[in-house]
This record gives C-alpha cells, structure tokens and sequence, in this order.
C-alpha cells in the first residue's frame, strides 16, 4: 500500500485541544498596560471621565477575558498553527481563487513605516511614493487589459462588480434611460457576486446557462437581450476553465441592444498578455490583485479590486483617481460622471503596494510565463485527474482548459457513495485543502483545481496521488472516507445547530446564554 | 527573461525539462496549442508594454525603497489627523499574529484544516460582542462605510420600509457611499445637527418621522469628535415611529462609553482600524455589524457568521458557518446582497488586540484619549484666532473654528507642514457650514509635548 503512495505524506496537523479565549480568563492578569497620561494633563485634567454626559457613562465593564501577554500570544500562534495557509500546503484546490506564491519581500514593503504609519488625510506632497504606486499601476494594467482608465478602489473583486454596477446604473441615468435599462445578464458560471452585486443596485438579474459544450451560446444571449439591457456581466474564462470563444460576439450582442459589457476577470492568471478585453469588445473589466497578482488572501481578506473602464466611462469612476503634474502625483476628484465614494479613501494599499512589487519582479516575459505556466500545469493535472477513477472533466472532452478545471466527482458517489464533500474532507488527512465549488452544483458532486504558476511538478503529482489514493479508497474502503477527517485539527462537524436559532451561537456570550448547563 | 532558459524564482516549471516532460504528459508539441480555443483575433501578439523586469530580490528592494523613501509618515511628523481612522499603538503581538503565514497566506479552507481562522474569528465575534453588548457579529466586511450601507438595507428589509433619515454629521465620503449603495431601492433623508451644541436636533428629527422610515443612522461619537447625549431619545423617538436605529461607532471608546446597544441601537456598526491595526494609508480597514440575536436580524446579514458547535469527538469544538443559505455564496443573487473575501485578517489581529488590552486595558484607553483631547482643548481654546466649535463634550477629536484668524485652514496646515505638524483635517472641504473648521485628533500616540508644541505653532501662525 505504502509503495503505491510513495509521494504522499504522513501527515498530521498541529492540534493542540486549544481552549477558547474566554475560558483562559483569570481575573487580575494583563495582556497590555496602558500607559498613563503625562502629570501635567492629569494635573489639568482630572479622570476626564467626569466631563461624559452621564448618560453616556458606561458603568459596566465589557466582559473580556483577563490573560497574561505570553498566554496570549501562545493561544492565538496555536491558532495559526490549526490553520493552513498557501506557505505550508500546495494550495491548488480552492479553484477560482488563485492561490499562488506570496513573496515574503513583499511583506517587508508593506510592513514598514513608509506604508503601515501614512495617514490617508496628510496631505499628498508626502505621500508621493504611494501614489506613485498607483500611478505606475494604473498604467501597468492599461497595458493587461488594453481599457483606458484604472482605479484601485474597489476592496475586493465583489467590489469591483458593484463599482461596474454602479458605474452602469449611473451611465444609463445620464443618457436619459435609467428607468428602462434595469436588467443585468449573466451566465451561471460565472462568478455569484456578478448576480448578486448588481441584484443590490436593484437591477433584475437574468442568467445564461450552459449549452452542452459548457458555454452559454450567442442564441441564448441574443434571446435575453432587449431594450432593458443595462449590461452583461460575465467571467472568462468561466469557472469551467473554458475560455468562451464566443466572447466578441457576446459584446456586440449586448453593444447592439445599447448595453455595456463588463468583463470578470477574476480567471485572468492563464491569460495575462495572451488576450484582453479590450481586443474582447469589453467597456468595463476588473482584476483581483489578491488572486491573480498575489496579494496573500489573509484567511479571506483583505482583497483589492482593479477596475478598468474605456474612454466613454472615465467619468464615471469612483473618486479619486491618481494623476500627475507639474508639482508630482494628485488626487484627482474632478470626474463629472463620477458614481461618488464606494469604500473610505483610495483602496487597500497594502494589497495593491504587494501586486505592484509582484508586477515589477516580473516584467512582461514573466507575466506571459505566468500564464503560459499555470496552462501548462493546468493541463497537465487535467491530463492525469481525469484518468483516476471516478473522476471526470464535463464539456468538451478532449480539449484544453485554460487556467483551471471544474471536475465531477459523479461517478465515484454513484459508485462508490462517497461524494465531494467526503473527498474534501478525507484530503485534509494529507496535509491538502481541496474545495468543491460555487452554488449551484451545476456539474454534479463537483470539484475545482487551479494550479497557478507557482507549484512544482512535484507538488502537483503528490496531490495528483492524494486524489487518486481517495478515490481508491473510495473503491474498497468507503468508510474511512466518510467518517474523515482523521489526522485534521477537529473531526467531523455537528451542523445541526447552525441553522437553528434557538441553537446557533455567533458569539461566546451567546452561547453560555444557551447552551451552558450551569446557566 | 529573453534568455529562453531563464528560470524566474516564482516559477519552477519554467525549467525546460519539467517542461518538456509535461507538455508530453498532456500530448502537445508546445504551450501555444493549449490556447488553441481562443480565436485568433482576440490573441494579444504584441508585448506589453510594462516596466522591465526585476527578477533580482535586491534590485526589487532598492527599487521598492526608493519609492516608498518618496513618503513621509506620522512616525515623521506629528499628525493630528483622526476622521474615522486614527494612529493607535499597535501591540507587537498583533503584528506577530497577522503576519503568520499560516494566517496571512490561508484563503477559504474548511472548518476543518482552517480550523484555526475559524476559532480566531470566532473570537473576533465573541470579542466585539463583549465590547458591543451584543450577541452577534460578523466577520468584519471591507470599511465603516460598508458597514453602514449594508446595515441601512438590513433595516430596510427587516421593516419593509424604504426611507432612510441619515444624520449630517458624518463623514462626507461615507455618505457618498452610502447614496451610492443605497439610493436605488430606498430615499434618503438628511437630518440636521444644532449649530451650537453639534447635537442631533430633535425637532427636525421629529419633523421627519413618518410611517414610511425604516430607521435613522447617526454615528456617536459623531464624525465632528461629539458626544451624542441624546442618543436613548433618538432611539425611542425611531422605536416609536417604528423604524430602527443604527448606530456607527468607534469601538475605542467603549471602554468609558456606553455602546450603542446600551441606548437603544438595534444595529451598531464601525470600523475596527483603530483596535490594533496601522492606518496604510487608509487601505487597513475592516466594518463590523452587530446586533441582538434575533433570528430576523441574524437572516439579513450577509456576511460570514462564525457559530461554535460539537464534533464527532466529546470535548472538541467546531466551527461552523451559522445560516449560510442566506449568502450570495448560497443562492446567488437571491441571498441578502453579496458576499466574497472581506476583511479577515484585520478581525483576527482586532482579536489579538482586544485579548491583549482586557477590561482594564480598554477602559484605561478610553480614559487617556479623553484626558489628551480635554487638555488638547484647553491648550487650543486659549489661542488667540481660535475658538473650539460646538459646546458639547467630545471623545478623542474635537472641532477646531478658525474662522476668526483670518486664515484659512489650507494656510494654516501648509504653516504647519513646515514645523512637522500634520494640522487637523480641513472639515469645510466636504461641509459647507464647517468652513474654516478643522477635525484635531488625538490619541495615546499623542504627548503632551507635542500638544504643547502644537499650542506654541498655532499661536505664533496665527499671531501675525
């Protein structure tokens, strides 16, 4: 049995039993002293508390626990060592996300002074490094996408399709059609957030679903099309690792019914200096500079989003944007379309500082061997995934993916019983994260992989094998799929309270309140 | 990168014979056919035009530091900047902790493998609900602003009401957001502040009541650095209306303040910068809600909600998502607005941060942010040109009128910018009626040798 896995690991991840932070209370101890003002306010000043109105006095103290620094700080390392992070695991099973290579000499930059301590109020002729940053990334992701105008500010790529929203809504409200152009077209690949953001500006959603070859036809969109398209909103290539080649088309549809079209480019890694919405027909795109751009994902979040628009919608984007003059680089807040303010000041700049370093480490040929890369092992895992047993890849069987594949685990559950959610399960036993997918399952007991550029073949085979020893396990020992996770920090979780009010407890309070014995 | 050999250290399957061995492995002569279904007339077959490359770690790092040389911090000059975001002292430890890989690098695992951000998180939660007075909390979403937006629509779908009263005193770009996120589905009404105190004025409140609002949004301490006395009649006055009242806060303040939930909030929300995070420029923000454990509130969120349940194994805990059917991640756009990544990580080190200062810490903070700003006060207030606005206590900022200087705040800061002083923040650029005003902040990173030195600055700018 060994020899056939002779790749994977006998793993076991750190578990330390470890209480939860409350239960480390001991009255008295000190995690922090703060310090006291100087004696000459104190002298002026008195306790300051007196000067509250009383009302607004708070009388009891908030019940957090009381614990030593030491204590503290070994609870929450034990903590970190209860989680795996893309530093530790060869992070390709959350597919869709781009889980790559963080460079640690990107941290140095956003952890000092010069970027951690600026203050987004103090005035802009000190902070001219940082918005130059910006400036420079602006220009750096008019050549990615070819539009004309770049903001960062969107604070995730949800973020970013509500900003497209936005910008859409506000577009329309300007040419007097406001009213009529109330719906936003989709396709169910891609990503829920092009539903459910532009739902939130009150726009009805309508969505394109899949023909046999995994992608939505032009007939279909033809037929959604009307006088109330606002715009298409659509991933490429789809969460399917299917590059839609029908893109063009798509955007004169939606050009021709007086819609604009913007582009989900939350799948860009396999495609970066290969194509671009531009040459696609697209007035809108955005970027994850978390995903593609590698940004650490920082346990979901924090993000940044980069939103490119053509000339026609410079206007519209949200306030400010960077530019530059005589005296060096500005805040520029004079848009006369402008959709206002969606998040406080300019954007997540350690995320965005982190993605420029990235870009600058590698230059043009390195983005093009970033995408050409994560092809290349997409395709090669694509090549061995779907010859383990119960595993396949649906729609255009044969043919290549970009830079991710969305599989099916169907036949292996109608084999063997064992679906996705007990593979995924059963994977974290080896030391890897494996994910299924976004709702709705429209392939079956479905899972996702995304190489990235930044795995080794090594790595990739020795998941490769963890795959293919669950899914032989599967075949002659279905339990200890079923009942894993085994060597994981917890086991198998009791769900049964999470949906019920009376059970539920989001906070620690809460459930002392209901679930313990001796209240 | 033109030598066809050239291995950048981020990508190891550049090495030729890796490749080689792959493209075999799939059975193509080259990566180019891979692309074969992307029509020639999208490929991109010039190159793009992008700084050269700095593959050298050194060469990036001497690039990198002379840009960021090209800034200047609060670390190097004396800011008195606050509005919403504030320079706090950041413990060693929330760095430490935030800076872990296992944490730093993770994304979405399950409860299982990410246990670990799972139970932080959970703590977060559990943490702010201390400090709140409330029995849920999300898992911070991007930034005050958003906070508030989706607070507004959570009390808009928990009333079925579409009108929204919004006090005037908060921050302009805040408002600005929340128009933006807002105005399609509900109206929005302003509600005027006294001129003099800074406080809510109830009567044009009361004016505005009508059986069509969905609640009132205020933030205490305002935006302005004041203390919001009224607030319980603010809330009774919504109550009675039937609409619900959502408060903004800054949660460093809770340890001397009441929280909102203590007069009468429904929803609270804010933003957890200043509880253990650096400011970066305002790019380190994360927006909490929190509310009662009601489940028709608990439906509306549309964040992740971290609950605590069993496992197979007596004795462990599990973390579990608590009602995710009601996500975007669930059922697309009929969930409650959207969700993706947020603000985690902040959360996690907001965690550490309130681990660290306990009940005593948090209450000893809030004590010395009021003492500094009190005698910050009483130095400014005794300047000639000056006068403090509004009679109504305030926090850690406060509102400085230098409408009598014959200065404007822009000249005044450019004077100060000179001796190293970062001057308040010029509230007139975003509020007609507080021309010549300016926002001073001031916090435990604040002495009082540099609030002495900021009195002898004004004193001589102003004294021409």
């Amino acid at each position: 049995m060994e020899n056939k896995y002779k790749k994977l690991r006998n793993f076991h991840q750190a578990k330390w039993d470890e209480e939860i932070i409350f239960e480390l209370h001991n009255p008295g101890e000190k995690g922090l002293v703060v310090g006291q003002v100087e004696k000459g306010i104190s002298d002026t000043i008195g306790s300051g508390i007196e000067s509250i109105p009383e009302s607004m006095v708070r009388t009891e103290k908030p019940k957090l626990p009381e614990v030593g620094q030491m204590r503290v700080l070994k609870h929450f390392l034990r903590l970190s060592q209860q989680n795996l992070g893309a530093d530790f695991n060869i992070d390709i099973g959350q597919g869709t996300c781009t889980i790559k290579y963080n460079p640690k000499i990107n941290e140095s930059f956003v952890r000092t002074p010069k970027i951690a301590d600026m203050h987004p109020l103090q005035p802009e002729e000190t902070a001219q490094g940082t918005l130059k940053i910006l400036y420079e990334m602006e220009k750096i992701f008019k050549e990615i996408s070819g539009l004309d105008r770049f903001s960062f500010q969107p604070s995730s790529g949800s973020h970013a399709i509500l900003n497209m929203a936005s910008i859409v809504r506000k577009y329309h409200e300007v040419r007097g059609e406001g009213d009529q152009r109330d719906e936003i077209i989709t396709t169910i690949f891609s990503h829920p957030s092009d539903a459910a953001a532009a739902a939130v500006l009150g726009f009805k959603i309508i969505t394109i679903y899949q023909e046999e070859d995994g992608l939505p036809s032009p007939e279909a969109l033809k037929n959604a099309v009307s006088e109330r398209t606002a715009a298409l909103f659509i991933t490429n290539p789809e969460d399917t690792g299917i590059f839609n080649q029908y893109i063009k088309q798509f955007t004169k549809i939606v050009h021709d019914a007086g819609g604009l079209c913007g582009y989900d480019q939350a799948n860009a890694n396999g495609i970066l200096g290969i194509t671009r919405a531009k040459e696609a027909g697209f007035d809108m795109c955005f970027f994850n500079l978390h995903k593609t751009f590698s940004g650490p994902h920082g346990s979901g979040g924090p993000a940044a989003g980069a939103i490119g628009v053509t000339k026609k919608l410079e206007d519209f984007l949200a306030v400010p944007v960077v530019g530059k003059n005589d005296k060096g680089y500005f805040l520029n807040y004079n848009l006369k379309h402008t959709i206002g303010k969606t998040r406080l000041f300019y954007g997540a700049i350690p995320v965005i500082v982190r993605a420029y370093a990235w870009i600058r480490s590698l230059g043009t040929e390195g983005l093009e061997e970033v995408a050409r890369i994560a092809v290349l092992n997409n395709n090669y895992l694509l090549s061995k995934i779907t010859k383990i047993k119960g595993a396949a890849s649906p729609y255009t069987a044969g043919k290549h993916r970009i830079e991710q594949v969305r599989y099916t685990w169907d036949q292996l559950y109608q084999e063997t019983g064992v679906g996705t959610h007990d593979v995924t399960l059963r994977m974290a036993d080896f030391g890897f994260h494996l994910w299924s997918s976004h709702h709705p399952f429209i392939v079956p007991e479905p899972f996702t992989i995304e190489p990235t550029e930044a795995y080794s073949k090594e790595e990739l085979d020795e998941y490769i094998e963890g795959l293919q020893r669950v899914s032989d396990e599967a075949y002659s020992n279905p339990e200890i799929v079923k009942t894993a996770p085994h060597r994981s920090v917890v086991h198998k979780i009791d769900h049964s309270v999470s949906d019920d009010p009376e059970k539920w407890a989001i906070t620690w309070r809460s459930y002392l309140k209901k679930h313990n014995p001796s209240n | 990168m033109k030598d066809k050999n050239y291995v950048h250290p981020y990508i190891p399957n550049s090495v030729p014979e890796v490749k080689a061995e792959m493209l075999k492995q799939i059975g193509v002569e080259s990566i180019e056919e891979l692309y074969s279904d992307i029509p020639e007339d999208l490929r991109y077959r010039k190159k793009m035009n992008i700084p050269e490359a700095l593959p050298s770690e050194l060469s990036l790092k001497q690039h990198m530091d002379k840009i960021l040389s090209e800034n200047k911090s609060v670390r190097d000059y004396t800011s008195f900047l606050g509005g919403g975001v504030a320079d706090h002292f950041v413990p060693a430890i929330c760095d430490e902790i935030n800076g872990r890989s296992e944490f730093l690098t993770a994304y979405a695992g399950e409860a299982y493998e990410d246990q670990g951000r799972f139970q932080a998180l959970y703590e977060y939660q559990s943490l702010m609900g201390e400090l709140l007075d409330f029995d849920v909390v999300n898992v911070p979403t991007y930034d005050w602003s958003q906070a508030t937006s989706t607070s507004v629509r959570m009390a808009q779908r928990i009333t079925k009401r579409d009108e929204i009263l919004v006090s005037e005193l908060i921050a302009p770009d805040r408002l600005s957001a929340i128009y933006n996120y807002c105005r399609s589905a509900m109206s929005i009404k302003i509600v005027k502040h006294d001129r003099e105190t800074g406080l809510l004025d109830l009567n044009d409140l009361k004016s505005k009541l009508n059986p069509n609002i969905a609640g009132i949004y205020f933030e205490n301490p305002s935006y302005v650095g004041i203390i919001e006395s009224q607030a319980q009649k603010i809330s009774d006055l919504i109550h009675d209306a039937g609409g619900i009242c959502v408060v903004g806060t800054d949660p460093i303040g809770l340890g001397v303040l009441k929280p909102p939930s203590q007069y009468g909030a429904d929803i609270a929300c804010g933003d957890i910068q200043t509880l253990g995070n650096h400011l970066h420029y305002g790019g380190c923000l994360g927006g909490f809600i929190s509310s009662r454990d009601e489940e028709k509130y608990v439906m509306e969120y549309p964040s992740r909600l971290f609950g605590i349940t069993k496992t197979a194994v007596e004795g462990e805990w599990g973390f579990d998502d608590v009602a995710y059917d009601r996500t975007s991640f669930g059922v697309r756009e009929k969930g409650k607005e959207f969700i993706g990544t947020a603000n985690a990580l902040y959360g996690i080190t907001s965690a550490v941060y309130l681990s660290l200062l306990g009940p005593d810490g948090i209450k000893d903070l809030g004590q010395h942010l009021i003492q500094k700003s009190l005698y910050a006060k009483k130095i400014l207030g005794n300047i000639k040109g000056i006068s403090i606005k509004f009679s109504s206590t305030s926090f850690k900022e406060f509102t400085v009128d230098f409408s009598n200087s014959g200065l404007s705040v822009e000249e005044i800061n450019a004077k100060l910018l000179d001796r190293g002083i970062f001057g308040g923040h010029n509230l007139g650029a975003g509020i007609d009626w507080l021309k010549n005003c300016a926002l001073y902040c001031f916090t435990e990173m604040t002495s009082k040798d540099q609030i002495d030195q900021l009195g002898v600055a004004l004193s001589e700018i102003l004294d021409k």
